[in-house]
């Protein structure tokens, strides 16, 4: 195998081991909407989710391992267009007059 | 006198079109040109119901008093005219049509970086237009095309989940248009087509691009979030669940703003080509209109709420998108600076084309414009939801996006179809385009400056408003003529019009070098690129070749 391909191929078990780790974040999940966390259950299931698509995106997706600076870009230019989308989004809810 | 050269009847060349033949060698095909034309067909179609509907709508306000149609069927009508006219015509149009037709041949690549990723995305745009068709022959949606919850997810009865799901899958549809045309715009350009020896065509598909991408799926996950608050009353949207509807709204505008570029974006680019063309000159300030695509792709996101300045945001928030509206203002602005400065001294050449790019210019120039005074707080408060706004946007996505697209068709149609047009009926119908549109839509800015809402079916307590809409009426008759036109004489010219040269136009760019129509995998070497853009001042040096005739 060419070192190409070790490179940017992860082995069987790597994708075994995220696959258990999705399991595991999901049980997480349900076992959390089942505790009363006040106003902190969304955050913690979110938190949850967050770690999980940021698993699938390195792994799965391939983006650990890519050598693309496209790929790269790519990734980045959704990062922030998302903190866009979630910034100015907050900037009108944190400083509305909630009376 | 036309620039356009036609050639004697030569012996017929192997091409995209006349390589294969019957149905199954289209519908399966992976080739670009076919993809584009199958496109070409779908989205005319679409034009033509969205086109039939706002007719309808039309006539419904010829008298005040609402005598045509009921309210509920009023509510349809102009929500699947813009529905139909957003999704299934103006985002696919250039985009789908001649981007696909022209990214490939105009950076010297044989096709798109993933041909079959191009197909499936004509497929699923070919099934959302159908769940599109079945939810509109089947009662339809009244929210408006802006699906505003909590209405759209806690009251009315119409087909909201269908028309969200028909929306969702031809969104993937431009998602991969999108991936396809950026990835090969980075890794498949001849020799020598470097960044700043793109068309600017490209570089504004290119911004455009980036918008699909990282727009599109945020419009998508907006929609399955209203699909589920209605199916399982998650409290999302609905206050009463213990939603916020100023939530969807944000969400729902991130990406609907940003598709106002998506269709503005291809149409300047579009422009930029013509209006070099025709003025036999380099385009003016290159690196500049070519950045400002991607400023405009960046700076569309950050403007969406002042589509909300009156539903209750902050207003300190509101301020801050006052000035970012602004903002988007000034990369439009260098656009149309720059192409005023191209014309400047140009040899400027009448074609049709080019009777569209100036239509495009003054449309355009006054939409923007106009955008502006939306971006004003205070005059903001004063027209929002009249007639104003209506056209103000109407100036933008018709004056401006469909009557680039309609140029763009002109200009590279001797390369679709290896045939001319005829020219003097092309111009009457630029003529008559532009003026059956200003027609229609001048009035309706007075209109809503006098205080007459948008989505009323019935004016009958404001009588005063009935000749401005007869005006408008009469408009969209005429407009609705020129509109016809193109596509009788297009169709016509298939079978009647004269042979097309490579060349017709004697303009710069990759797509004139090869034969029109191109074989199917576009030049029969690879091309090598030695020159650089628009290099008009050498086309038209004495050693030229081609030299324009008269038909």
């Amino acid at each position: 195998m060419s070192a190409h391909s070790s490179a940017t191929s992860s082995p069987l078990k790597g994708y075994f081991a995220v696959w258990i780790a999705l399991l595991a974040g999901t049980g997480l999940t349900v076992y959390a909407a089942t505790l009363d966390l006040a106003p902190y259950n969304a955050a913690v299931a979110l938190g949850i989710a967050t770690i999980k698509a940021t698993l699938v995106a390195l792994f799965f997706m391939h983006v650990w391992h890519a050598s693309e600076k496209l790929t790269k870009l790519v990734v980045i230019a959704a990062l922030f267009f998302l903190l866009l989308l979630l910034g100015l989004t907050m900037s009108d809810y944190a400083t509305r007059l909630w009376s | 006198m036309s620039m356009a050269t036609a050639i004697p009847q030569p012996a017929e060349r192997e091409n995209y079109l006349n390589k294969e033949y019957g149905v199954w060698s289209w519908l399966l095909t992976t080739d670009h040109k076919r993809i584009a034309l199958l496109y070409l067909i779908s989205i005319t179609f679409f034009f033509f119901i969205g086109g039939f509907f706002a007719l309808l709508i039309r006539l419904e306000l010829l008298t005040p008093a609402g005598d045509l149609v009921q309210a509920d069927t009023y509510n349809k009508l102009f929500t699947m005219h813009g529905m139909v006219m957003i999704f299934f015509f103006l985002i696919p149009s250039i985009p789908a049509v001649l981007g696909n037709f022209l990214v490939p041949l105009m950076i010297g690549a044989k096709d798109l970086a993933f041909p079959r990723i191009n197909l499936l995305s004509w497929y699923l745009y070919i099934i959302g237009g159908v769940m599109m068709l079945h939810c509109m022959l089947t009662g339809g949606v009244d929210t408006g095309w802006t699906f505003y919850a909590p209405f759209s997810t806690s009251f009315t009865n119409t087909k909201i989940v269908e028309a969200g799901l028909a929306i969702f899958v031809a969104g993937f549809s431009s998602i991969l248009t999108g991936l396809n045309f950026v990835v090969t715009i980075h890794r498949m350009r001849a020799p020598g087509m470097t960044w700043s020896r793109l068309p600017l065509f490209i570089w504004a598909h290119y911004a455009t691009s980036i918008i699909q991408l990282l727009g599109t799926p945020v419009v998508a996950v907006t929609i399955v979030l209203v699909a589920a608050e209605r199916a399982l009353h998650l409290g999302i949207f609905d206050p009463k669940l213990g939603g916020d509807p100023l939530l969807f709204q944000h969400l729902f505008w991130f990406y609907s703003h940003p598709a106002v570029y998506i269709m503005i974006l291809p149409s300047m680019g579009v422009v930029t080509e013509i209006i070099a063309c025709f003025s036999r000159k380099r385009i003016f300030g290159y690196h500049f209109v070519a950045f400002s695509s991607i400023a405009i792709a960046v700076f569309g996101f950050l403007v969406w709420a002042h589509h909300m300045f009156v539903a209750g945001i902050s207003v300190y928030s509101a301020l801050v998108f006052s000035f970012l509206s602004y903002a988007v203002a000034l990369p439009s602005a260098i656009k149309v600076f720059n192409w005023t400065a191209t014309l400047y001294k140009g040899s400027i050449h009448y074609d049709a084309p080019m009777l569209y790019a100036f239509g495009f210019l003054g449309l355009f120039t006054i939409g923007g414009l106009t955008g502006l005074f939306l971006s004003a707080l205070g005059i903001n408060v004063h027209v929002t939801d009249t007639y104003f706004v209506v056209a103000h946007f109407h100036y933008i996505m018709v004056g401006g996006a469909v009557m680039g697209y309609l140029g763009g068709m002109h200009f590279w149609w001797p390369k679709i179809s290896g045939r001319l047009y005829p020219e003097g009926w092309a111009r009457l119908a630029a003529l008559i385009v532009f003026i059956g549109f200003n027609l229609t839509f001048f009035p309706q800015f007075v209109l809503g400056y006098m205080g007459m809402p948008r989505r009323y079916y019935d004016y009958s307590h404001m009588p005063e408003f009935q000749v401005l809409n007869v005006l408008s009426t009469a408009g969209a008759t005429v407009l609705g003529v020129g509109y016809l036109l193109p596509m009788v004489y297009f169709l016509w010219s298939m079978r009647y019009g004269k042979p097309a040269s490579d060349n017709p136009w004697n303009a710069a760019g990759l797509e004139w070098k090869t034969a029109s129509p191109p074989p199917t995998f576009n030049f029969d070497e690879e091309p090598v690129v030695t020159w650089e853009a628009y290099n008009y001042e050498e086309l038209d040096a004495p050693h030229s070749e081609e030299v324009p005739v008269a038909r």
